[in-house]
């Protein structure tokens, strides 16, 4: 073994990395990017932390964990696109997602999708227009004993109606547009009255 | 650490339970804890608090029981008196459990007061008895963040008599003889996979766990993982023994966080004690296991696809050969094997093959973890013995179909399964007999049907999934699943006709022959089996223009009717 | 390297032992349709035009991607395979708008040709009919994705032979795309060198040269074997080439 002179101490050396909009958030990936060494196999994992700390993966991220790996930017977006994790569009505030795997399917899950999709007008896998909501579908969350199941906002909860979901999501938006705006009355009647819509 | 130190905590655990007059194990697995089962762990701990119990009544949080569907549950062990389950356990009845076990002696159980005796589950209750628990056989009892728990109740001596007494040959020998074969769907026999890796020349090899559990209605590995962490790790670490690998992955499904935080811990844990890492044992066994999250993709089941998602890339199958066994990850021999594959390597090396392969029929050796759904009076996690009958699952272990509706299908193996009718209830559950029925194994998934479920729309479910969940590599997987789903839509919608039936038939049975990997190949399964068995279904819907289940709304005309009109 | 006899329809062929049976069936001229293969570029497996009936086994298997083996007993065109093959020309064609009379490379297309060999007159399955966009942004290049069957040729040469990797395929399913860098239009792509091996191997109207019209497109593939055996031999000038 040679002997190692140690390099002279550098004022900072993770300045030279930092992102130029100064966006502390990218120290984050970074972080996940020394762990695995900047390793292009590690690919999947940036991606995973980028999404958790930004929300969604914007084109100015991916161009970042592109360079960052050294790899083809069309190699990074296909992989992005190949799995369903990964959203490229900003999601709501609120998430609504509704188990469709065999055992709530078999208990009717797509009714509550289609009352949900009637009542507050967004498509599965879309954010409402005030981009309070998104609603999406998942591939069994493996709470089957408890079909039919969705997840609110990182909460699982079973057994559910067409009409215990649409209150749930109604209180939900209801404080949301209170606390925001409590002059907005209009807005938040609008959306009572979306959802009280004879639900099926 | 070393063999005896193992040895020495394994005993100091088991004193320090003992000191307890009553253990109050609170479920906290993902079905219990989103029927509320936090709360009810919360106030057990605030009532030993407040009763001034600890020394008494211990709490434990821990893995899944089985019957989900009847959550959140509770077990309370009573020194001298046994055990008492209880379903449905909400935070006040948690607090009167404590107070009465903690002071009370036992009482038959007609003499419980309300709510606990309505609440408690019959000691004999066939749920329970006809199960055979090897795999499960810790989940429910252990705490799955405790090391010493599973060290308790002997884990982690498979491998240090592996290490010790046993040659990597032996290890695979041992594996051969228990008849032990791959859990995940095929079957494929798992000693021979091993020795093909051991035998394999390569300076690197690596060892993966397959828990990305893509089947809808399958929890069984995720069961598996969140309950009893380090049995999967040790089975792990016998395997990379085996094999001769030093580096372990650990795929697991994105939607399993819970899952994937308790083995990340449970392998830091392992880490810190020698029990993994460098110098197992004492050993000059070296073995690291690292987590590989999933993104979210079916196809990533499938073995090649999985390697190529565990090496960053779009989880694209390649065709085989070459093996994993030869050429894996980053070119090197790979073993890749489920994770309940894993789970039962530690007692087959504890118990010895013969013991193992006494369990089970002729060619299907073992156990085998069901995840139980859809329309019985019981739904939740079971193990059983290979062999028990369809027939003993959905009437004993099951309860039978709720409101007395009759028993229509069985659904085995997911969207590459298919249906198993009434007729064939008393068929023995291994392999061989599935895959004769026209449906397969699978990794467990078991949702029973009742005469209120559409076959045709069953069928149309199933395509649709496959359909999202193509990769879009090969050409008849990618379009062939679009055009099955479009004439399943057309049957159900009613505008299609005879014809288009023949034409699904043998779009099926092209799909499945040309399909370059497994989810094309076992796509049209649930079509094939259900035209098999449901073939009045399908006419019904084309001649009669009538759903027979009333699931489906038969609005539309067929072309041809228009013209002959 | 030793050599391996097999039994292709009935007839014994010798062969090198690694060579793919494709190359075998080539070279013995016994007709196989291609369509993601392409002589020169890494093998993908993806099209199945090229499986074959392998006795024993009772499984297909795609010959681009199969090994030649001592004692393989192979046949190319039994009924089944025939019917197979004309099934999937049918479900390419039913994917995407596969018009051939108003298409730029009508005459010289490899999807028409195999389609035209095989016999096959009519697509018994619903059209997809997608709303797939055109992308004309490239100054000499055009990329229409109604015409693409994701054979991924263009990937492979973008990656292999010049070394660029402009091209990737995004979503997956019968959602896939050919996409440019981040999905732009690929007039804007940094990455792209403009050299036209994409276009060139391409083997339908997907990508075809500003300006031709019905008919007019016509395609090279030598040049990637030129390019091959340069490498190899070391040659690196047009004259010394020659």
């Amino acid at each position: 073994m040679s002997v190692k002179t140690s390099p002279p101490p550098r004022a900072r050396p993770q300045a030279a990395r930092e992102h130029p909009s100064g966006d502390p958030r990218f120290n984050l990936i970074d972080r996940t990017l020394k762990r695995f060494s900047y390793q292009q196999d590690a690919l999947i994992e940036v991606l995973h932390t980028a999404q958790e700390t930004f929300g969604f993966l914007s084109d100015d991220l991916l161009i970042y964990v592109a360079r960052q790996l050294k790899l083809p930017l069309s190699w990074v977006y296909g992989v992005a696109t190949f799995y369903h994790f990964f959203t490229l569009k900003p999601q709501g505030k609120h998430t609504c997602i509704v188990c469709m795997g065999t055992a709530c399917y078999v208990k009717r899950a797509a009714e509550i999708v289609a009352a949900l999709q009637q009542a507050f007008h967004v498509e599965p896998g879309g954010t409402t227009a005030d981009g309070l909501l998104s609603l999406s579908t998942a591939r069994c969350l493996g709470s089957c004993g408890l079909a039919p199941v969705l997840v609110l906002d990182g909460e699982v909860l079973g057994r559910e109606t067409p009409e215990s979901t649409l209150e749930r999501v109604r209180q939900l938006l209801l404080t949301e547009r209170s606390e925001a705006a409590p002059s907005a009355n209009g807005d938040a009647v609008h959306v009572t009255n979306g959802g009280i819509h004879e639900p099926i | 650490m070393n063999r005896s130190d193992l040895e020495a905590l394994a005993q100091r655990e088991l004193q320090r339970q003992q000191a307890f007059r009553c253990r109050i194990l609170c479920c906290a697995s993902t079905p219990c804890l989103s029927s509320g089962a936090t709360a009810v762990y919360d106030a057990i701990n605030a009532a030993i608090k407040e009763g001034e119990l600890d020394a008494e009544v211990q709490a434990v949080s821990t893995g899944c029981m089985g019957p989900c569907s009847r959550g959140p549950m509770v077990t309370v062990q009573v020194k001298d008196e046994g055990e008492f389950i209880y379903e449905h356990v909400s935070p006040e009845v948690g607090r009167q459990l404590v107070t009465y076990h903690a002071r009370s002696a036992a009482s038959p159980a007609e003499e419980l007061p309300e709510p606990l005796r309505t609440r408690l589950l019959p000691s004999d209750m066939p749920f329970f008895a006809k199960q055979k628990k090897v795999v499960l056989s810790n989940s429910g009892l252990i705490d799955p963040e405790r090391l010493e728990d599973y060290v308790a109740r002997g884990g982690y001596a498979a491998l240090a008599h592996a290490l010790r007494e046993m040659t990597p040959e032996e290890v695979c020998r041992e594996i051969i003889n228990s008849g032990l074969r791959g859990r995940g769907g095929a079957g494929y026999p798992t000693g021979l996979k091993w020795d093909m890796v051991r035998k394999a020349r390569g300076d690197k090899k690596y060892v993966i766990a397959n828990g990305d559990e893509g089947d809808p209605g399958a929890y069984m590995d995720r069961t598996l993982m969140e309950s009893d962490p380090h049995r999967v790790l040790e089975g792990m670490a016998i395997a990379g023994y085996a094999v001769g690998a030093d580096q372990g992955y650990i795929y697991v499904r994105g939607e399993y966080p819970i899952a994937a935080k308790r083995l990340e811990r449970a392998i830091r844990t392992a880490e810190r004690r020698g029990l993994l890492g460098s110098r197992i044992l004492d050993s000059n066994f070296n073995f690291r296991i690292d987590v590989r999250i999933g993104a979210g993709a079916f196809v990533c089941g499938e073995e090649t696809a999985l390697m190529a998602s565990i090496m960053g890339r779009r989880g694209q199958p390649t065709p085989r050969p070459p093996y994993p066994a030869q050429s894996g990850l980053w070119g090197k021999p790979t073993l890749i094997n489920n994770v309940e594959t894993f789970g039962n390597i530690a007692p087959i090396i504890q118990n010895g093959a013969e013991w193992f392969a006494s369990i089970g029929t002729a060619k299907s050796k073992g156990t085998k973890i069901f995840a139980l759904a859809g329309k019985v009076a019981t739904t939740g996690l079971i193990e059983v013995p290979m062999g028990i009958t369809l027939r003993e699952i959905v009437y004993d272990i099951g309860g039978g179909i709720p409101n007395d509706l009759a028993f229509k299908a069985a659904q085995t193996g997911g969207p590459s399964g298919g249906c198993i009718p009434a007729q064939y209830l008393d068929t023995p559950v291994d392999y061989e007999s599935l895959k004769a029925l026209g449906s397969i194994m699978g990794s467990g998934g078991l949702i029973i049907m009742d005469e209120h479920s559409c076959m045709v729309d069953v069928a149309k479910f199933f395509m649709e999934f496959c359909m999202d969940e193509s990769c879009g590599k090969c050409v008849p997987c990618r379009v062939g699943t679009v055009q099955m789903h479009r004439l399943l839509e057309r049957i159900t919608d009613g505008s299609a006709t005879l014809q288009d039936l023949e034409t699904l038939k043998e779009l099926c049975v092209m799909v499945k022959e040309t399909s370059l990997c497994g989810l094309g190949q076992s796509a049209p399964n649930p079509v094939l089996s259900t035209i098999q068995y449901f073939l009045d279904e399908y006419e019904a819907h084309i001649r009669e223009r009538r759903c027979p289940a009333g699931v489906c709304t038969l609005e539309k005309t067929p072309v041809t009717e228009w013209v002959h009109a | 390297m030793s050599v391996v006899t097999l039994t292709i329809n009935d007839e014994l062929v010798s062969a090198q032992e690694g060579q793919t049976l494709l190359s075998v069936l080539q070279e013995r001229g016994i007709e196989v349709p291609t369509l993601c293969h392409l002589d020169g570029l890494s093998e993908r497996g993806g099209c199945r035009l090229c499986m074959v009936e392998m006795e024993g086994t009772g499984r297909l298997q795609a010959a681009c991607v199969t090994q030649v083996q001592e004692g393989m007993v192979v046949h190319t065109h039994s009924e089944r395979l025939v019917k197979y093959r004309r099934m999937i020309l049918e479900l390419l064609f039913s994917e995407r708008n596969h018009v051939c009379a108003v298409c730029v490379m009508n005459g010289h297309c490899e999807l028409q040709w195999e389609a035209a060999q095989i016999g096959m007159d009519h697509v018994r399955y619903e059209y997809l009919n997608p709303d797939l966009p055109m992308d004309a942004s490239h100054e000499r290049f055009v990329i229409d994705h109604n015409r693409c069957i994701l054979c991924t040729r263009c990937v492979r040469v973008c990656d292999e032979i010049e070394g660029a990797h402009v091209w990737d395929v995004m979503g997956r399913g019968v959602n896939s795309r050919v996409i440019a860098d981040l999905n732009q239009p690929w007039g804007t792509s940094q990455s792209c060198t403009s050299c036209g091996k994409c276009v060139q191997v391409c083997p339908t109207g997907a990508l075809f040269s500003k300006g031709a019209t019905v008919a007019e497109m016509e395609k090279q593939h030598n040049f990637l074997r030129w390019i091959l055996d340069g490498r190899e031999k070391k040659i690196w000038s047009y004259e010394n080439g020659k």
